[in-house]
């Protein structure tokens, strides 16, 4: 069964669309990395997702309405909005207190050991915590809880790089299992991209990409071109040219990779490079159809 | 970092098989989001003791200077303390049950406003917590929580002032039986019996200020007060009438006249302060019923608005 289902998935507030009617489809077991400019949609999707707010068209997450059933579905559906939203004024032992009398699949001791590895105080207020703490204080709540889908939306805002790593880590070691799925969304492209099966680029509302990771790196490839073969690699009809410290750099669609190492040097672009790419070339289009 | 092609489950953690057939362990959901508004609202239960240990100090104060008083009085010297303290017990009762009024009005308009504007709201929403359970546990602090609070509180600081009184009176030659004549019937069912009826008559109050609290982005109080006002003051200039104030007031006030409305005056002097409490009159009074209607109503506006308020 799918995880998550949506068929022409539309939200608007007002005069503004958030999503136009959008499809997609998210197998158990994957860990998708949801990308896309600041209003693209990805927030409003990930809220409709977890049945905060109500929309037209079809979602089924875990075989439920998430606008009709939030509640039943919060049993099996974990979310971390930001580092912001644990309340400043709860005590750890009283957050770890409370997920354990509401939630009926938090396991208190795997939370403690989650902790145990932490800095963090059972007495401490989570205002006293830093930014870092909080979040490894959200974390060790969440992967003490039993779900089946976990939802991350900017999980590391705000974070340096060494808890940004930790967190990643952690998450992959400690709570990824093939069994779970993991949506997740970031501007931190570059972190992500190793940990992701899938990924997903959206804008204005709608998927401009939806692949797997193996196809991503099966059909996408950059190569820094020789400066005697410009022409040559523009005539192989790249998605998208660029100059970095002087030379040319191309992307490109379904292209033979044998041909295009005859070029200069070949490798998987970044998530980041096809993103920029693919929203900003208005002639790669069709690159997505 | 390690791609997902070669990372394992981490090996302290077997993946149960099991994991979502096993039976769900018990919640309460209604418990525990009370025991949290009772976390994040500490003066439910501080701002009564403060107000007990303010007036035991007054109280102390004033037996101390009892003894200069007799000499001064031409009444009988066993009725000063007396009257003091009957009256000192009425008047603690009193300001204990104003500062538990008062936080329950000051809690009602945090209630659902602060977990928006700390964003905590998406925290708790990620819970199996419907937001039904959420308002009413919201709306047990003012109906239930702060009125035991204030009981308790109340009676505990009246039963301190008689230990205090009788052993004043002791040390003075004089019996302190007389004191505890009163006892049961003065603080516990007097005590109960205001609680409940003015959490019952505020209802109303209460959801209404907490139905303000989940819609008002910013001041609260002001978007639950100057409404109100307005209304009143279009009526008086527009109609020269003052029916929305009278029923304003009559919300504010009417309790005393339908929950304690016995004779009480008789001869001048106070028989039996029970014969004040008329509840069957209480329970009979169109206003009441009123109220809890309106209650309702504001409570089933503030859960609806916590379910489609974009929470972002």
């Amino acid at each position: 069964m799918a995880c998550i289902e949506a068929h022409g998935l539309h939200k608007a507030f007002g005069a503004t669309v958030a999503l136009a009617g959008l499809d997609l489809t998210v197998e158990e077991g994957r860990i998708l990395g949801l990308i896309g400019p600041n209003g693209a949609g990805k927030s409003t999707l990930l809220n409709a997702v977890l049945g905060l707010i109500p929309y037209q068209g079809n979602l089924n997450v875990l075989g439920l309405d998430p606008w009709a059933a939030r509640d039943q579905l919060m049993r099996d559906v974990c979310f971390i909005a930001d580092v912001a939203v644990l309340p400043r004024w709860m005590r750890v032992w009283q957050a770890i207190d409370y997920v354990a009398g509401v939630h009926p699949r938090f396991d208190r001791a795997k939370a403690d050991m989650f902790l145990s590895r932490t800095q963090i105080k059972r007495t401490s207020k989570v205002g006293e915590l830093s930014k870092g703490m909080v979040t490894q204080l959200h974390l060790a709540l969440v992967m003490a809880i039993d779900a089946r889908l976990l939802v991350l939306d900017e999980p590391t805002l705000g974070l340096d790089i060494l808890y940004r790593k930790q967190f990643y880590d952690t998450l992959l070691n400690d709570y990824f299992d093939r069994r779970r799925t993991i949506v997740v969304t970031t501007h931190q492209v570059e972190e992500v991209q190793q940990i992701l099966t899938d990924v997903m680029f959206i804008n204005h509302g709608r998927i401009v990409l939806a692949t797997s990771m193996e196809d991503f790196e099966a059909r996408y490839l950059e190569v820094t071109v020789k400066p005697e073969q410009l022409a040559a690699a523009r005539a192989l009809n790249p998605i998208n040219e660029r100059q970095i410290i002087g030379r040319s750099v191309f992307l490109f669609d379904h292209a033979d990779r044998d041909k295009l190492a005859s070029l200069g040097d070949v490798r998987t672009p970044s998530l980041a490079d096809l993103f920029v790419a693919l929203m900003s070339e208005p002639r790669a289009q069709g690159a997505f159809a | 970092m390690s791609s997902p092609s070669n990372a394992e489950p981490a090996a302290i953690f077997e993946p149960s098989t099991a994991a979502h057939t096993a039976p769900l362990a018990p919640t309460r959901p209604f418990y525990w989001s009370v025991r949290r508004e009772l976390w994040e609202y500490r003066s439910v239960w501080i701002a009564p003791l403060v107000s007990a240990g303010f007036v035991l100090f007054g109280f102390i104060i004033a037996l101390i200077r009892l003894p200069a008083k007799m000499h001064v009085t031409r009444m009988p010297p066993a009725e000063v303390p007396v009257g003091m303290l009957s009256a000192a017990q009425g008047f603690a009762a009193a300001v204990i049950l104003a500062t538990s009024l008062t936080v329950c009005v000051i809690y009602c308009l945090g209630a659902l406003n602060h977990e928006r504007r700390d964003r905590s709201i998406l925290f708790w929403k990620s819970l199996p917590v419907s937001d039904i359970t959420t308002v009413l546990s919201k709306m047990f602090v003012p109906m239930v929580a702060l009125p035991a609070v204030a009981f308790a509180v109340a009676l505990a600081t009246q039963l301190v002032q008689l230990v205090l009184g009788s052993a004043f009176l002791a040390t003075h030659g004089m019996n302190p039986a007389i004191l505890w004549n009163g006892l049961l019937g003065h603080i516990v069912v007097g005590g109960f019996y205001t609680v409940i009826v003015t959490a019952l008559w505020y209802a109303p109050i209460y959801g209404w200020l907490l139905l303000v609290s989940g819609w008002a982005r910013r001041v609260p109080l002001l978007w639950a007060v100057l409404p109100l006002l307005a209304v009143c003051i279009v009526e008086k200039i527009g109609f020269d009438t003052d029916y929305f104030w009278s029923m304003l007031f009559y919300r504010i006030t009417g309790f005393a006249q339908e929950a304690f409305g016995g004779v009480h005056i008789h001869g001048g002097n106070i028989v039996d302060p029970l014969m004040l409490l008329t509840p069957d009159r209480f329970v009979a009074s169109l206003g009441l019923w009123i109220g809890l209607a309106f209650a309702a109503a504001f409570l089933a506006t503030a859960i609806w608005l916590r379910r489609y308020r974009d929470p972002g």
